[in-house]
């Protein structure tokens, strides 16, 4: 196992300009780069002596809804070699299109394809950009925050057209969501009503 | 005679064949009986679960882990439960990690007696499935008497495990490790010298050491390439360190080779389980950190604190500082594991599952190329697909 502070340094040194900001947190390596050194950065790490990173373990998308750059992309890699883990990850904007790894490691194929379909985030460069995990023909992206957790459509078998089909979601009951927090620190609805209370008396 | 332009047939495997061990539907393009393109359609099994998590609080959450990889359900609970520890820095009592490894060994045991059975039975064996599932009914029943149900657990919690083994577990767990050696020696008595296994095994699927890097291989589908790595010896978790086992790997990376690598660890695991057993001391059993695991009922009847306790952590749940992790266990498939992000309340802001199954799946085109109709199943079989974890 080779020092993780050593092998910061030494991504660091090598790829001064592109490397935004790096920590070690948990036992791993967190690096934050730029989209458009993607590529570069990966490849570097993968065929160097001094890191391997020769496993993509995962890349996913985070959504935070109220930044301008939206998403952040995140690739998790794995050094057998020197049995480290690295985090990679950058942000875009919402229409931003990324570069694809499927060149570098084949096994991105899948992983790019969950990620659009979850997040609509599109790849450049891909081999076979479809929906993967989802219905065929279905619509939205379900993991992006502003996406009702019950969905828009449901599915059910039609006796009079006697095939399969799609309606809007009819619930007996909403989706409750409580509000737990703790009473002195002041619970959200609360606030509003005394805040709306508040500005009728004014 | 006139020349007739052949054309390529496309077959649809699935989504309800019994070979596809799920609902998978595999469009393979086959020229007379040779496949020349494999397309796996998944998700048909999906059901949101991580969008579900994000909704839940820590707690609630730990039971979509055991729909995921439904024969091993303790081992991804481990996953998440690892990745709270993590970040809340809360230490594990000794016999607690002890419970937990041994719960993980038996979920390794369930999944690779359904494995190793079902692939026979897609060649052609009957009777290993029927002599496997009465011992897999067994080892359900410990999973019951631990935790109240035989799939879907929910026994790991951040801190610990729900309840203490109930009494005589220990004992009957400690016979079963006696007697089931001998059963898997009946199993390979009937298929690792068959001359009919091995003819549809052999040779079939092969895995360079290369390929399984760069398709993200993990578990027994890279040891039978011949990489030696675990994550219970590389990167241990909980108790693994205090534990002596062997890994086995391969040589072929073959399906017979993955075969005869889930057969060794079955064995290695029996005895990491004995030595659970042995080393398991009478002690708590979850953190007694009462922010994060619940009082006990006795407690709650006589002290005011335990009672608030209780109240908040049943409704609003514990709360978990700002961070973001990765954290991996050595799941019976493969490195399964569980990328965090946590946001200082009490549900996860971001909760992405690796399962292991989903990049074995996607490797389908690249292993089937060129093999016959008939080693589809074979194939299929030995990658040990679940599609509970690859649809999430």
């Amino acid at each position: 196992m080779i020092n993780l502070k050593d092998l910061e340094k030494k991504i660091n040194s090598e790829l001064t300009t592109k490397i935004n900001s790096s920590y070690i947190k948990h036992n791993q390596l967190y690096f934050e780069i730029d989209k458009d050194d993607l590529l570069d950065v990966v490849l570097f790490i993968k065929t160097n002596n001094k890191t391997k990173f020769r496993q993509l373990i995962d890349l996913t998308v985070v959504d935070y809804p109220e930044k301008t750059k939206r998403f952040k992309v995140v690739y998790l890699f794995l050094s057998h070699e020197f049995n480290q883990r690295l985090i990679l990850s950058y942000f875009i904007s919402e229409n931003e299109i990324i570069s694809s790894l499927t060149s570098i490691f084949p096994s991105a194929n899948w992983m790019e394809r969950e990620v659009f379909d979850m997040y609509g985030v599109n790849f450049k460069n891909h081999p076979d950009l479809r929906r993967i995990l989802t219905d065929y023909g279905f619509e939205g992206h379900p993991l992006r925050k502003d996406f009702p957790l019950t969905g828009h459509t449901e599915v059910r078998y039609s006796e009079d057209k006697k095939k399969v089909i799609n309606e809007p979601v009819k619930l007996e009951q909403n989706y409750r969501n409580f509000d737990y927090e703790s009473p002195w620190e002041g619970t959200k609805y609360i606030k509003e009503q005394t805040d709306t209370n508040d500005k009728k008396k004014n | 005679m006139t020349k007739k332009k052949i054309k390529n047939l496309n077959l649809n495997f699935g989504p309800q064949h019994p070979a596809a061990h799920g609902v998978l539907r595999l469009i393979l393009e086959l020229d007379g009986e040779v496949v020349e393109k494999a397309d796996p359609h998944i998700g048909l099994l999906h059901r949101g679960t991580e969008k579900l998590i994000e909704n839940k609080t820590y707690m609630q959450a730990v039971p979509y882990f055991d729909r995921l990889d439904y024969v091993a359900p303790m081992n991804q609970e481990h996953a998440f439960a690892l990745a709270i520890e993590k970040i809340l820095n809360i230490e594990v009592p000794i016999r607690a990690q002890f419970i937990r490894v041994m719960f993980c060994e038996i979920g390794r045991i369930l999944s690779h007696i359904l494995n190793v059975t079902t692939q026979a039975l897609d060649v052609g064996a009957l009777t290993p499935s029927l002599w496997g599932f009465e011992e897999r009914e067994t080892l359900m029943t410990f999973y019951e008497r631990a935790s109240g149900s035989r799939l879907h657990a929910n026994y790991f919690r951040a801190g610990g495990v729900h309840q203490d083994l109930p009494r005589g577990l220990e004992a009957d767990i400690g016979s079963f490790c006696e007697n089931f050696p001998k059963i898997i020696n009946d199993l390979e008595n009937l298929l690792t010298d068959n001359r009919i296994f091995k003819q549809r095994n052999v040779d079939i699927g092969i895995v360079t050491k290369e390929d399984a890097l760069d398709y993200s291989f993990s578990g027994v589908m890279m040891r039978g390439s011949g990489i030696a790595w675990d994550l219970r010896k590389s990167q241990p978790y909980d108790c693994y360190q205090q534990l002596d086992f062997k890994v086995p790997v391969g040589k072929n990376g073959d399906c017979y080779d993955r075969y005869l690598c889930r057969i060794e660890e079955m064995k290695e695991s029996v005895l990491i389980i004995k030595q659970c057993l042995e080393k398991m001391e009478k002690g708590p059993i979850k953190t007694f950190d009462g922010k994060i695991s619940p009082p006990s009922k006795k407690e709650i009847k006589q002290s005011m604190e335990a009672l608030i306790h209780h109240f908040k952590l049943f409704t609003e749940g514990y709360r978990v500082p700002k961070d973001e992790i990765y954290t991996a266990v050595e799941a019976p498939k493969g490195e399964f594991g569980v990328y965090l992000i946590s946001d200082g309340s009490s549900k996860p802001y971001k909760c992405k599952i690796r399962a292991p199954g989903f990049s074995h799946l996607q490797s389908m085109d690249y292993l089937i190329k060129g093999h016959m109709l008939a080693d589809v199943p074979a194939v299929l079989g030995s990658l040990d697909i679940v599609f509970g974890e690859v649809d999430r």
